[in-house]
């Protein structure tokens, strides 16, 4: 933490979450649900092909699960920033 | 007691609870006109997220869309879950800090432009007006499929249903009521798919059956002896390079969707909008993940009722022969052999989108129609559930259609009246004044949304990806650089903006030219493999990069916009009343 400047801090803080969030996000949905689509499809989870669970349900619960976390970690971070309500 | 009087008691109760909600939280100020008094809780503000957010179209045709096009049907569903994640990480709790009531509010302060104002409200009009036009259809056709009413009355029935809780209750009223509206579509869709589910895999859980049944490898047996590419094979409707792009500009256009994003000004603080992403992803997940289930069982079950069996056969049964009378069901007997086959290619030649039932398609074998809608409207039948449960269905229906209604009535009303009446026109227009425009502003709306119902334009489907093109290439990427670039300056914003649109209307008018000019062919059939409706990624990315550079080449933004991007990156102090 940076006594000068904490909003600043806080504001990198913040930035870096988001970066790995969308970072796990790009690669779930464009990666592994497309850019991946036809050799995961030999891959089984369960009796699907692995991309299509990935790419029609999969990628949906870790959408929820990031948006989640990104809340979660924030409450930590403004309270640390102490820029919290 | 019939279905139909069931339908007529379950749509006649939700409307009377809608009316008592309007009239029970009906608003005096323009804070709980425009934002519900900015005192909605995170979960109600999910539920009603949610209901504003998935309408006529995800509720009746998406899961029939999907059955049709297989793995590809991901785009949709992962384009307008994926979005949530950009609107929660990168837009709504900076939108909500700012503690104004609308995106051109933020786009027109931001840059210290009534321009760039202007340029917002105008894309955010059209975008909820193309919108409208297809819930107002939504509501048209659930009541003449459900309760052969005229399509007129039934949309005439819910846009004075609209009315009455929109200009009484504003925002406070659309919020409650859609969060109710939730609760109705999601037990309307969920019963009948876990009865389906239940009856051809033996798991009555959708999303577990779909892993734990054998059901997706019969399915794909069937679909490769019947001469179809098997059902989890990807890439089979699109190519790779435009699924990405479709999947790309669906997500970013969510996120910049103004009808979504004022949701996330209603909450009491930055923490609240965080969360009430989390929850309005949750609810939609529910229905999300349940429809690619319900997509693949129907689509077996119609493809394993319908091939080889007689056509006097086939008509003995009851849902068959109701769905065949509406014509979301046909049959043409090519080969004269009185058994009905299912293959690749239409049955019916194609006119304007529409099958041509007294011209069936002689170059391909397969002899049935279907038409998408009829997977998730006939599911209750084909389960074999009682008539309430189709009751609930038809409820369930109006409820997607007209809580999304409301929210773009909201979105349209506030743009007309408080960005381009009081923020541009009439700076010095007192509050009661103000709440009075509001509301008038409705009534136009209402109309607009009435007439496109009973009179859709042909093309209304078809330009569906407009809005979500505008809002990808003019609204995301301002209100995306005004929070993350301090740098960021008006000439750079309103020379992205006019970047963004301009390409991305043109684009989008030379290829889907044969419905908006009826010229015979497509202008232009594709941009370097990008579909109509992946094009607003493309100029989402112009847009970006006209703003960068002409950002850097003019003076930097004054200080009082620098400190006002410094203000909204801090979560507190959201809670303060602000000076209008």
């Amino acid at each position: 933490m940076n006594p000068q400047n904490p909003v600043r801090a806080y504001w990198r803080a913040n930035l870096r979450l988001i970066r790995t969030l969308l970072l796990v996000w790009a690669l779930v949905s464009y990666g592994l649900g497309i850019l991946l689509a036809e050799p995961l499809s030999q891959v089984r989870v369960g009796t699907l092909p692995l991309s299509f669970w990935i790419a029609q349900q999969g990628s949906i619960y870790v959408f929820v699960l990031l948006i989640w976390l990104y809340a979660w970690r924030m409450d930590r971070l403004d309270r640390e920033y102490d820029v919290h309500e | 007691m019939s279905t139909e009087l069931w339908t007529y008691l379950l749509v006649g109760l939700s409307f009377a609870l809608y009316l008592y909600i309007g009239y029970a939280s009906r608003v005096r100020d323009t804070k709980g006109f425009y934002v519900a008094g900015r005192g909605v809780p995170p979960v109600a503000n999910g539920a009603a997220t949610a209901a504003d957010w998935m309408s006529a179209a995800s509720f009746i045709s998406m899961a029939g869309l999907i059955s049709a096009m297989g793995y590809d049907g991901a785009i949709y569903l992962m384009g307008w879950t994926g979005g949530y994640v950009l609107l929660a990480l990168l837009l709504a709790p900076y939108l909500r800090k700012y503690r104004r009531f609308t995106v051109p509010d933020f786009i027109g302060d931001r840059y210290a432009s009534n321009t760039a104002r202007a340029l917002a409200a105008l894309a955010t009009l059209f975008i909820s007006l193309v919108y409208v036009a297809g819930q107002m259809r939504g509501v048209g056709i659930v009541f003449s499929r459900f309760l052969q009413v005229d399509i007129a009355l039934g949309v005439l029935v819910g846009v004075l249903v609209v009315a009455f809780f929109a200009v009484l209750g504003g925002m406070k009223g659309v919020t409650w009521t859609q969060a109710v509206q939730y609760a109705l579509l999601i037990l309307a869709y969920l019963i009948p798919a876990f009865a389906i589910a239940f009856i051809l895999t033996g798991m009555p859980i959708p999303q577990l059956a779909l892993v734990v049944s054998d059901l997706p490898e019969r399915l794909n047996q069937i679909q490769t002896e019947l001469g179809f590419a098997e059902y989890t094979q990807p890439f089979q409707s699109k190519p790779m390079l435009d699924v990405l792009a479709v999947t790309a500009a669906l997500m970013v256009g969510t996120a910049g969707l103004p009808h979504v994003i004022i949701r996330f000004y209603t909450t009491p603080d930055v923490r609240s909008a965080r969360y009430s992403a989390f929850w309005a992803l949750l609810f939609i997940a529910l229905l999300y993940t349940t429809a690619p289930a319900v997509a693949m069982f129907a689509r077996y079950n119609l493809i394993s009722t319908l091939h080889g069996k007689s056509l006097n056969e086939v008509r003995q049964i009851e849902w068959v022969a109701k769905w065949e009378k509406t014509r979301l069901l046909a049959f043409v007997d090519k080969n004269g052999d009185g058994r009905i086959t299912v293959a690749k290619g239409n049955a019916f030649m194609m006119e304007g989108g529409k099958p041509n039932f007294d011209k069936p398609d002689m170059s391909n074998p397969n002899e049935v129609f279907v038409d998408n809608d009829i997977i998730v409207l006939s599911t209750p039948e084909v389960a074999r559930l009682a008539g309430f449960v189709i009751a609930l269905v038809a409820a369930g229906g109006l409820a997607a259609a007209l809580s999304t209604a409301s929210g773009l009535l909201i979105a349209m009303a506030s743009a007309v009246a408080h960005d381009l009446y009081y923020r541009i026109w009439n700076p010095r227009a007192p509050e009661r004044l103000r709440l009075l425009v509001g509301r008038l502003a409705m009534i136009p709306a209402l109309g607009a949304a009435a007439y496109l119902g009973i009179n859709p334009p042909g093309f209304v489907a078809q330009v569906v990806a407009f809005a979500f093109g505008l809002a990808a290439a003019g609204l995301f990427p301002p209100i995306l650089l005004g929070i993350f670039d301090r740098r960021m300056n008006k000439q750079g914003a309103i020379a992205g903006m006019l970047v963004g649109l301009t390409f991305t209307i043109c684009l989008i008018a030379l290829m889907r030219s044969p419905q908006l000019f009826g010229t015979s062919q497509p202008l232009l059939k594709d941009f370097f493999g990008i579909s109509a409706e992946g094009i607003g990624i493309v100029g989402m990315v112009l847009n970006m990069a006209t703003a960068l550079i002409v950002s850097r080449l003019t003076p930097p933004p004054p200080e009082a916009i620098q400190h006002l991007v410094d203000a909204i990156r801090v979560p507190r102090g959201a809670g303060e009343a602000l000076e209008e």
